[in-house]
Protein backbone atom coordinates (compact mmCIF):
# COMPACT_ATOMS: atom_id res chain seq x y z
CA UNK A 1 0.00 0.00 0.00
CA UNK A 2 2.74 2.33 1.08
CA UNK A 3 4.53 1.27 -1.98
CA UNK A 4 2.04 1.89 -4.26
CA UNK A 5 1.23 5.95 -3.04
CA UNK A 6 4.94 5.72 -3.25
CA UNK A 7 4.90 4.79 -7.22
CA UNK A 8 1.82 7.32 -7.45
CA UNK A 9 4.05 10.25 -5.78
CA UNK A 10 7.12 9.91 -8.05
CA UNK A 11 4.56 9.79 -10.93
CA UNK A 12 3.12 13.27 -10.92
CA UNK A 13 6.65 14.79 -11.96
CA UNK A 14 5.93 12.66 -15.00
CA UNK A 15 2.20 13.42 -15.63
CA UNK A 16 3.07 17.37 -15.25
CA UNK A 17 6.10 16.85 -18.25
CA UNK A 18 3.32 14.65 -20.07
CA UNK A 19 0.79 17.73 -20.11
CA UNK A 20 3.92 19.93 -20.54
CA UNK A 21 4.88 18.01 -24.06
CA UNK A 22 1.46 18.24 -25.18
CA UNK A 23 0.55 22.20 -24.73
CA UNK A 24 4.15 22.53 -26.54
CA UNK A 25 3.63 20.21 -29.16
CA UNK A 26 0.01 21.91 -29.73
CA UNK A 27 1.92 25.10 -30.02
CA UNK A 28 4.61 24.20 -32.88
CA UNK A 29 1.29 23.36 -35.15
CA UNK A 30 -1.36 26.35 -34.24
CA UNK A 31 -0.25 29.71 -36.24
CA UNK A 32 -0.60 32.51 -33.37
CA UNK A 33 -1.34 35.09 -36.17
CA UNK A 34 -4.52 33.49 -35.97
CA UNK A 35 -6.97 35.11 -34.37
CA UNK A 36 -10.54 33.79 -33.47
CA UNK A 37 -13.04 36.24 -34.27
CA UNK A 38 -14.92 37.38 -31.25
CA UNK A 39 -18.24 37.88 -33.41
CA UNK A 40 -18.98 34.38 -34.45
CA UNK A 41 -21.92 34.06 -33.08
CA UNK A 42 -23.21 37.13 -33.20
CA UNK A 43 -25.02 39.98 -35.91
CA UNK A 44 -23.03 41.75 -38.37
CA UNK A 45 -22.68 44.96 -36.91
CA UNK A 46 -24.57 47.84 -38.24
CA UNK A 47 -22.69 49.78 -40.81
CA UNK A 48 -23.31 51.86 -44.07
CA UNK A 49 -20.46 51.82 -46.83
CA UNK A 50 -21.03 52.88 -50.32
CA UNK A 51 -21.31 50.65 -52.92
CA UNK A 52 -17.76 50.44 -54.83
CA UNK A 53 -19.11 51.19 -58.65
CA UNK A 54 -21.58 53.87 -57.29
CA UNK A 55 -20.32 55.84 -54.32
CA UNK A 56 -23.51 57.62 -53.44
CA UNK A 57 -25.41 54.79 -53.40
CA UNK A 58 -24.89 52.76 -49.92
CA UNK A 59 -25.36 49.52 -47.81
CA UNK A 60 -26.54 48.37 -44.82
CA UNK A 61 -27.01 44.96 -42.87
CA UNK A 62 -29.96 44.35 -44.87
CA UNK A 63 -28.17 42.96 -47.43
CA UNK A 64 -26.80 39.99 -44.93
CA UNK A 65 -30.25 39.32 -44.55
CA UNK A 66 -31.16 37.27 -47.84
CA UNK A 67 -29.34 34.40 -48.14
CA UNK A 68 -25.95 32.33 -46.68
CA UNK A 69 -23.30 33.91 -47.83
CA UNK A 70 -19.09 34.65 -47.95
CA UNK A 71 -17.57 38.36 -46.77
CA UNK A 72 -14.56 38.49 -48.34
CA UNK A 73 -12.58 41.26 -47.35
CA UNK A 74 -9.35 42.48 -50.18
CA UNK A 75 -7.72 44.97 -51.00
CA UNK A 76 -5.18 45.83 -54.43
CA UNK A 77 -1.88 46.10 -52.05
CA UNK A 78 -2.53 42.56 -50.75
CA UNK A 79 -0.28 39.72 -52.99
CA UNK A 80 -2.40 37.18 -51.56
CA UNK A 81 -5.70 38.83 -52.54
CA UNK A 82 -4.18 38.65 -56.20
CA UNK A 83 -3.53 34.86 -56.25
CA UNK A 84 -7.20 33.93 -53.30
CA UNK A 85 -9.33 36.36 -56.29
CA UNK A 86 -9.21 33.64 -59.20
CA UNK A 87 -10.60 30.62 -56.79
CA UNK A 88 -13.34 33.37 -55.82
CA UNK A 89 -14.13 33.60 -59.42
CA UNK A 90 -14.56 29.90 -59.55
CA UNK A 91 -16.76 29.80 -56.77
CA UNK A 92 -19.04 32.50 -57.77
CA UNK A 93 -19.27 30.41 -60.97
CA UNK A 94 -20.65 27.80 -59.09
CA UNK A 95 -23.01 29.60 -57.79
CA UNK A 96 -21.81 30.37 -53.97
CA UNK A 97 -23.04 34.21 -52.96
CA UNK A 98 -20.24 36.85 -52.20
CA UNK A 99 -20.05 39.86 -50.86
CA UNK A 100 -16.96 41.87 -51.20
CA UNK A 101 -15.48 44.33 -48.99
CA UNK A 102 -12.77 46.38 -50.59
CA UNK A 103 -10.31 47.77 -47.17
CA UNK A 104 -8.29 50.55 -46.93
CA UNK A 105 -7.53 50.86 -50.73
CA UNK A 106 -6.89 53.44 -53.55
CA UNK A 107 -10.67 53.49 -55.54
CA UNK A 108 -9.28 53.98 -59.06
CA UNK A 109 -6.92 50.85 -58.50
CA UNK A 110 -9.70 48.39 -56.51
CA UNK A 111 -11.34 49.48 -60.01
CA UNK A 112 -8.82 48.51 -62.21
CA UNK A 113 -8.67 44.89 -60.42
CA UNK A 114 -11.96 44.44 -60.28
CA UNK A 115 -12.63 45.30 -64.43
CA UNK A 116 -9.18 43.05 -65.17
CA UNK A 117 -9.60 40.30 -63.27
CA UNK A 118 -13.31 39.69 -63.09
CA UNK A 119 -15.61 40.58 -60.43
CA UNK A 120 -16.87 37.32 -58.62
CA UNK A 121 -18.76 39.63 -55.90
CA UNK A 122 -22.91 40.14 -55.94
CA UNK A 123 -21.91 43.51 -53.73
CA UNK A 124 -19.17 45.42 -52.93
CA UNK A 125 -18.04 47.32 -50.51
CA UNK A 126 -16.05 50.70 -50.31
CA UNK A 127 -14.49 50.76 -46.76
CA UNK A 128 -12.03 53.74 -47.46
CA UNK A 129 -10.76 54.27 -43.98
CA UNK A 130 -11.45 50.76 -42.49
CA UNK A 131 -13.98 51.36 -40.41
CA UNK A 132 -16.03 48.78 -40.80
CA UNK A 133 -12.86 46.63 -41.11
CA UNK A 134 -12.75 47.68 -37.35
CA UNK A 135 -15.99 47.21 -36.53
CA UNK A 136 -15.56 43.71 -37.92
CA UNK A 137 -12.10 42.63 -36.14
CA UNK A 138 -10.58 43.03 -39.58
CA UNK A 139 -6.66 42.93 -38.65
CA UNK A 140 -5.39 42.33 -42.42
CA UNK A 141 -6.22 40.65 -46.14
CA UNK A 142 -7.97 38.62 -47.28
CA UNK A 143 -10.16 37.45 -44.88
CA UNK A 144 -13.81 35.80 -45.01
CA UNK A 145 -16.88 35.88 -43.01
CA UNK A 146 -19.01 33.06 -43.44
CA UNK A 147 -22.62 34.46 -42.80
CA UNK A 148 -25.98 32.99 -42.69
CA UNK A 149 -29.46 34.09 -44.05
CA UNK A 150 -30.35 35.85 -41.04
CA UNK A 151 -27.10 37.93 -40.87
CA UNK A 152 -25.37 35.92 -38.05
CA UNK A 153 -21.46 35.73 -38.88
CA UNK A 154 -20.58 31.56 -38.14
CA UNK A 155 -17.04 31.53 -38.55
CA UNK A 156 -14.56 33.63 -39.88
CA UNK A 157 -11.41 32.73 -42.25
CA UNK A 158 -8.09 34.31 -41.60
CA UNK A 159 -5.86 34.27 -45.28
CA UNK A 160 -6.67 33.17 -48.67
CA UNK A 161 -9.07 30.84 -49.64
CA UNK A 162 -7.69 28.02 -51.87
CA UNK A 163 -9.05 24.67 -53.64
CA UNK A 164 -7.33 22.55 -50.62
CA UNK A 165 -8.53 24.70 -47.72
CA UNK A 166 -11.93 24.90 -49.43
CA UNK A 167 -12.70 21.30 -50.11
CA UNK A 168 -10.90 20.44 -46.41
CA UNK A 169 -12.48 22.23 -44.31
CA UNK A 170 -14.53 25.69 -45.31
CA UNK A 171 -16.76 23.82 -47.59
CA UNK A 172 -18.19 21.96 -45.12
CA UNK A 173 -18.35 25.18 -42.43
CA UNK A 174 -20.47 26.63 -45.83
CA UNK A 175 -22.79 23.99 -46.43
CA UNK A 176 -23.53 23.64 -42.56
CA UNK A 177 -25.30 26.92 -42.31
CA UNK A 178 -28.70 27.54 -43.00
CA UNK B 1 56.22 54.58 -51.20
CA UNK B 2 52.56 56.23 -52.97
CA UNK B 3 51.22 52.67 -52.99
CA UNK B 4 50.88 52.49 -48.84
CA UNK B 5 50.29 56.44 -48.66
CA UNK B 6 47.25 55.42 -51.12
CA UNK B 7 46.25 52.44 -48.66
CA UNK B 8 46.73 54.27 -45.32
CA UNK B 9 44.00 56.78 -46.97
CA UNK B 10 41.86 54.20 -48.30
CA UNK B 11 41.55 52.31 -44.68
CA UNK B 12 40.46 56.15 -43.23
CA UNK B 13 38.11 57.02 -45.59
CA UNK B 14 36.00 53.86 -45.65
CA UNK B 15 34.65 54.36 -42.12
CA UNK B 16 34.50 58.20 -42.31
CA UNK B 17 32.54 57.66 -45.33
CA UNK B 18 30.20 55.23 -43.88
CA UNK B 19 29.57 56.95 -41.06
CA UNK B 20 28.67 59.79 -42.90
CA UNK B 21 26.61 57.76 -45.36
CA UNK B 22 24.89 56.76 -42.34
CA UNK B 23 24.43 60.37 -40.44
CA UNK B 24 22.77 61.13 -43.95
CA UNK B 25 20.39 58.15 -44.07
CA UNK B 26 19.06 58.02 -40.48
CA UNK B 27 17.14 61.39 -40.00
CA UNK B 28 15.58 60.43 -43.15
CA UNK B 29 14.60 57.49 -42.41
CA UNK B 30 13.77 58.78 -38.68
CA UNK B 31 10.79 61.61 -40.83
CA UNK B 32 9.50 58.46 -42.73
CA UNK B 33 8.21 56.80 -39.34
CA UNK B 34 5.38 59.31 -39.15
CA UNK B 35 4.82 61.48 -35.75
CA UNK B 36 0.40 61.90 -35.78
CA UNK B 37 -0.63 64.93 -33.49
CA UNK B 38 -3.68 64.75 -31.31
CA UNK B 39 -5.09 67.47 -29.97
CA UNK B 40 -7.08 67.18 -26.47
CA UNK B 41 -9.29 68.82 -24.95
CA UNK B 42 -7.68 68.82 -21.48
CA UNK B 43 -4.47 67.03 -19.71
CA UNK B 44 -6.96 63.92 -17.91
CA UNK B 45 -7.93 63.08 -21.85
CA UNK B 46 -4.66 62.71 -22.60
CA UNK B 47 -3.09 60.66 -20.21
CA UNK B 48 -6.35 58.05 -20.55
CA UNK B 49 -5.02 58.11 -24.08
CA UNK B 50 -1.62 57.39 -23.97
CA UNK B 51 -2.46 54.48 -21.04
CA UNK B 52 -4.31 53.10 -23.49
CA UNK B 53 -2.47 52.98 -26.36
CA UNK B 54 -0.08 51.81 -24.23
CA UNK B 55 -2.52 48.69 -22.80
CA UNK B 56 -3.92 48.08 -25.70
CA UNK B 57 -2.29 45.14 -27.90
CA UNK B 58 -1.92 45.76 -31.93
CA UNK B 59 -3.38 42.29 -33.50
CA UNK B 60 -1.36 42.40 -36.62
CA UNK B 61 1.95 42.93 -35.70
CA UNK B 62 1.39 40.79 -32.57
CA UNK B 63 4.15 41.95 -29.54
CA UNK B 64 3.55 45.75 -29.97
CA UNK B 65 1.11 47.98 -28.50
CA UNK B 66 -0.77 50.06 -31.07
CA UNK B 67 1.48 53.22 -29.63
CA UNK B 68 4.31 51.29 -30.63
CA UNK B 69 3.68 49.86 -34.02
CA UNK B 70 3.65 51.42 -36.90
CA UNK B 71 1.03 49.26 -39.09
CA UNK B 72 -1.96 50.39 -40.75
CA UNK B 73 -4.21 48.74 -38.00
CA UNK B 74 -2.29 49.97 -35.69
CA UNK B 75 -2.88 53.58 -36.72
CA UNK B 76 -6.50 52.87 -36.89
CA UNK B 77 -6.93 51.92 -33.58
CA UNK B 78 -4.93 55.09 -32.75
CA UNK B 79 -6.86 57.26 -34.27
CA UNK B 80 -10.78 55.32 -33.27
CA UNK B 81 -9.15 55.31 -29.39
CA UNK B 82 -8.44 58.91 -29.85
CA UNK B 83 -12.04 60.07 -31.54
CA UNK B 84 -13.71 57.65 -28.28
CA UNK B 85 -11.32 59.62 -25.87
CA UNK B 86 -12.37 62.89 -26.91
CA UNK B 87 -15.77 61.61 -26.85
CA UNK B 88 -15.85 61.52 -23.70
CA UNK B 89 -15.40 57.76 -23.08
CA UNK B 90 -13.63 55.96 -19.71
CA UNK B 91 -10.49 53.91 -19.95
CA UNK B 92 -12.99 50.65 -19.44
CA UNK B 93 -15.37 52.15 -22.22
CA UNK B 94 -12.90 52.09 -24.87
CA UNK B 95 -11.59 48.86 -23.77
CA UNK B 96 -14.71 47.07 -23.41
CA UNK B 97 -15.05 48.71 -27.53
CA UNK B 98 -12.02 47.11 -28.77
CA UNK B 99 -12.03 43.69 -26.52
CA UNK B 100 -15.74 43.18 -28.78
CA UNK B 101 -13.51 43.87 -31.78
CA UNK B 102 -10.68 42.03 -31.52
CA UNK B 103 -11.30 39.74 -28.38
CA UNK B 104 -9.34 39.59 -24.87
CA UNK B 105 -6.02 39.54 -27.50
CA UNK B 106 -5.75 43.31 -27.52
CA UNK B 107 -5.88 43.60 -24.11
CA UNK B 108 -2.08 43.31 -22.04
CA UNK B 109 -3.55 42.63 -18.77
CA UNK B 110 -6.10 39.82 -19.71
CA UNK B 111 -9.24 38.93 -17.15
CA UNK B 112 -9.76 35.97 -15.45
CA UNK B 113 -12.13 33.98 -18.30
CA UNK B 114 -12.42 29.84 -18.10
CA UNK B 115 -9.75 29.72 -20.15
CA UNK B 116 -7.15 31.54 -18.27
CA UNK B 117 -7.87 30.41 -15.01
CA UNK B 118 -5.03 28.37 -14.81
CA UNK B 119 -2.73 30.82 -15.41
CA UNK B 120 -4.76 32.92 -12.21
CA UNK B 121 -4.82 29.74 -10.06
CA UNK B 122 -1.55 27.92 -10.96
CA UNK B 123 0.90 29.30 -9.25
CA UNK B 124 -1.35 28.95 -6.31
CA UNK B 125 -2.55 25.32 -6.60
CA UNK B 126 2.20 24.94 -6.92
CA UNK B 127 2.34 26.93 -3.82
CA UNK B 128 0.21 25.04 -1.66
CA UNK B 129 1.00 21.65 -2.90
CA UNK B 130 4.66 22.60 -2.73
CA UNK B 131 3.73 23.12 0.96
CA UNK B 132 1.58 20.35 1.38
CA UNK B 133 4.55 17.88 -0.17
CA UNK B 134 6.96 20.06 2.74
CA UNK B 135 4.45 18.89 5.38
CA UNK B 136 4.57 15.66 4.34
CA UNK B 137 8.09 15.28 4.40
CA UNK B 138 9.13 16.39 7.66
CA UNK B 139 5.67 14.22 9.35
CA UNK B 140 7.35 11.32 7.95
CA UNK B 141 11.17 12.12 8.75
CA UNK B 142 9.41 13.04 12.09
CA UNK B 143 7.63 8.93 12.06
CA UNK B 144 11.05 7.99 11.33
CA UNK B 145 13.34 9.25 14.17
CA UNK B 146 10.30 7.82 16.59
CA UNK B 147 10.94 4.40 15.34
CA UNK B 148 14.46 5.13 15.62
CA UNK B 149 14.35 6.29 18.82
CA UNK B 150 12.02 2.62 20.31
CA UNK B 151 14.95 0.39 19.05
CA UNK B 152 17.47 2.19 19.67
CA UNK B 153 16.11 3.49 23.01
CA UNK B 154 16.51 -0.35 24.09
CA UNK B 155 20.08 -0.98 23.11
CA UNK B 156 21.12 1.81 25.18
CA UNK B 157 19.74 1.05 27.73
CA UNK B 158 20.83 -2.66 27.78
CA UNK B 159 24.89 -1.11 26.85
CA UNK B 160 23.87 1.46 29.81
CA UNK B 161 22.97 -1.39 32.02
CA UNK B 162 26.17 -3.82 30.85
CA UNK B 163 28.24 -0.35 31.78
CA UNK B 164 27.16 0.65 35.02
CA UNK B 165 26.82 -3.03 36.22
CA UNK B 166 31.00 -3.60 35.12
CA UNK B 167 31.68 -0.45 36.57
CA UNK B 168 30.35 -1.90 40.22
CA UNK B 169 32.35 -4.90 39.80
CA UNK B 170 35.25 -3.21 39.61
Amino acid sequence: MADKRRILTLLIPLIIFLMACFFLFKGLYTDPRKLESVLVGQDVPEFNSPDIYDLEKSHGTEIFKKQKLLLNVWATWCPTCYAEHQYLNQLAAEGIYIIGMNYKDNHTKAIKWLTDLKDPYKISLFDKDGMLGLDLGVYGAPETFFIDSTGVIQYRHVGDINAHNWKNELSAIYENME
Amino acid sequence: MSTYKNRCFNTITLPVLLFAIFYLISPVSNAAGSIESFEFDNAQKEDVFHDLTKQLRCPKCQNQNISDSNAELAKDMRNKTYELVQSGQSKDQVIDYMVARYGNFVRYDPPMTPATIFLWLGPLLFIMFGVWFLFRLSKRSNEQDSSFDELESQRLKDILEKETSSNKES
